[in-house]
């Protein structure tokens, strides 16, 4: 609980201030997630149902060349559904969220009182962090449980594993913040959300092999962060020569670190620019 | 002299071509209970939110607990309380997790339980918002607008959607707060209201502060004439009334008189009706304008100037 301070000792910014209510914020959003069951079954559960229903129907063996061993399907399917969970836990469930509490006058009430802009934002990605890392230990539970995935043994694949996570994790839940500028009803959200996730979980190659992607497509997909995550975790669960045929001879995992930070980069200046506070409010 | 809580001086605020304040003047000193009055349109919510340093005004000045709201930290929120006319809830939570949610927000705070049984929702404490009745939802507006122990509150309507007996339990929780010195400023359009809370009420229409008074003496209230009514029936019927008074005939066929003097008036009819074999007055009221009267007036006037 608080401890009562005088108002003319009030320092808003201190940072013992600021780290108690972010993690007050964060504690709040969990549990307003967590009683909301259409929000737990959209950005939570669809993932994994969809880990299920393609792990069940799509039994085959990826063969490789020659001499190397076979792949299971759903050993190359669920890096990719990690990557495209984390991206659902952030970026669209951050986007529909935000832009409901916009629309609802919630981030009105709260701009009204004392709480620090930094702290709300905090709250979020807290909230992010939570869902991502609860749905990623979800996935692979289910994969390697049901599916036979096999994790990767080298610790510098778990170093991998990490980084990913955590780019993927701060970059696409800010860009969900900044995407709310292009929803204009809080009823429209998740058809703003929903279609260009949908059409770039395609071209990333998460429900395919990304060979299969036809070349502009993936031009179009290598401009956004999913398609490198994906890109970043099949490097951390797969052999080598599924990168030859799929990823242009290599998993390139410098390349991955290169583009996730610059996203990170872009996003931040994205969702400091186009993210208004008050919609509806003029001036 | 007391130091103004609110000091407005030709504020204006222009959105293109139209201008939704005109200039608006208005000191409201401490600890006073102010109410503002006006027709929808009319430029109260702008003005308000120019005040909570939510809009920006295109003129004019503006101060608020010594601050001009355009720069308004969080110190200085910390002192305001805000109740806004419609804005959503935290709908998975419930009133005692929101309020002491918000209670973390501020140096020095109310303690929420308290807050939570001040606004009467002590039997809905653990339910959840989505669940809660309009006027419900209007009592964890009010708890959450007042739980910083803020030195200004705005209140936007903070009735809207109450029963009788809620209105009043919220008056109660309002005159409670500036029995501690606290300066309120009340947007309402339940006159009763702003009757009941105020010690002036302003009225907006199209943008100008028309009028701030009493409520006992806006819009010369208090010199109209009162109106004497009675039903002239049994032994009263058809008689001609003393010499003197002029009735016309009003609602459900009363006979009503317009005077300034209602008690010189009142003793000429009950000695004539005494005269008649009649010791009482049937239906006898004696009315003065209602502040509603006078506000329905005034915007009338507003709009076919004389």
């Amino acid at each position: 609980m608080t401890v009562a301070t005088s108002t003319a000792s009030f320092r808003p910014n201190a940072p013992g201030r600021l780290a108690r209510l972010s993690f007050g914020r964060t504690i709040i959003e969990l549990r307003q997630f967590f009683r909301s069951p259409e929000q737990v079954f959209f950005t939570f559960l669809l993932p994994v149902l969809f880990v299920v229903i393609f792990s069940t129907i799509f039994t085959g063996d990826i063969e490789g060349p020659p001499g190397v061993e076979k792949v299971a399907f759903a050993q190359y399917f669920v890096p990719g559904m990690i990557a495209t969970g984390i991206v659902s836990a952030t970026f669209a469930s951050l986007a529909m969220t935000v832009s409901l509490e916009q629309h609802e006058g919630l981030l009105h009430r709260l701009s009204g009182t004392p709480l620090p802009r930094s702290a709300y934002f905090a709250g979020k990605i807290g909230l992010a962090l939570v869902t991502s890392f609860l749905e990623v230990i979800l996935i692979l539970g289910i994969g390697v449980a049901a599916y036979g995935v096999k994790l990767p043994t080298e610790p510098v694949k778990w170093l991998v594993f990490a980084a990913v996570f955590f780019l993927g994790v701060a970059s696409c839940s800010l860009l969900g913040i900044a995407y709310t500028r292009l929803i204009r009803t809080g009823s429209s959200a998740p058809a703003v959300v929903q279609p260009p996730y949908l059409i770039l979980q395609f071209i990333s190659g998460v429900f395919l092999q990304y060979s299969q992607v036809p070349g502009f497509l993936k031009v179009v997909a290598s401009i956004f962060p999913l398609k490198w995550m994906v890109q970043g975790y099949r490097y951390v669960f797969l052999p080598e020569w599924i990168a030859q045929d799929d990823y242009g001879g290599g998993w390139k995992v410098e390349q991955v670190f290169a583009v996730l930070a610059l996203w990170l980069v872009v996003s931040f200046v994205l969702a400091r620019f186009f993210f208004r506070w008050n919609r509806g409010q003029t001036g | 002299m007391t130091a103004a809580a609110i000091h407005a001086a030709g504020v204006r605020k222009r959105y293109g071509d139209f201008e939704a304040l005109k200039g608006v003047d208005l000191d409201i000193p401490a600890g006073e209970v102010f109410s503002l009055l006006g027709p929808n349109g009319a430029g109260k919510t702008t003005f308000v939110e120019i005040l909570e340093g939510f809009r920006d005004r295109t003129g004019g000045e503006a101060t608020v607990l010594g601050r001009d709201p355009r720069d308004g930290d969080a110190a200085w929120r910390a002192r305001l309380g805000i109740v806004p006319q419609s804005s959503g809830l935290f709908e998975a939570l419930t009133p005692v997790e929101v309020v002491r949610h918000f209670a973390t927000f501020y140096p020095d705070p109310l303690d929420p339980e308290r807050v939570v049984g001040m606004v009467g929702l002590d039997e809905k404490r653990n339910a959840r918002c989505k669940s809660l009745s309009g006027g419900q939802k209007r009592r964890v507006d009010l708890a959450l607008g007042i739980i910083g122990n803020p030195d200004l509150i705005f209140l936007d309507e903070p009735t809207t959607g109450l029963d009788p007996q809620g209105r009043r339990q919220i008056w109660e929780v309002v005159r409670n707060f500036t029995s501690l010195g606290k300066t309120v400023l009340l947007t309402t359009h339940y006159l009763d209201e702003a009757e009941q809370l105020a010690a002036r009420v302003g009225v907006i229409i199209k943008g100008e502060l028309v009028e701030v008074g009493s409520p006992r003496e806006i819009g010369g209230r208090q010199r109209a004439t009162a109106r004497v009514s009675f039903a002239a029936r049994g032994g009263l019927a058809g008689k001609p009334l003393p010499e003197g008074l002029s009735a016309h005939a009003g609602n459900a066929g009363l006979a009503e008189i317009e005077t300034f003097e209602p008690t010189r008036v009142v003793a000429a009819l009950t000695a004539w009706a005494a005269s008649h074999g009649e010791d009482e007055l049937p239906e006898l009221s004696i009315t003065r304008p209602s502040l509603e009267d006078i506000y329905l007036r005034m915007i009338a006037d507003s709009e076919h100037p004389a």
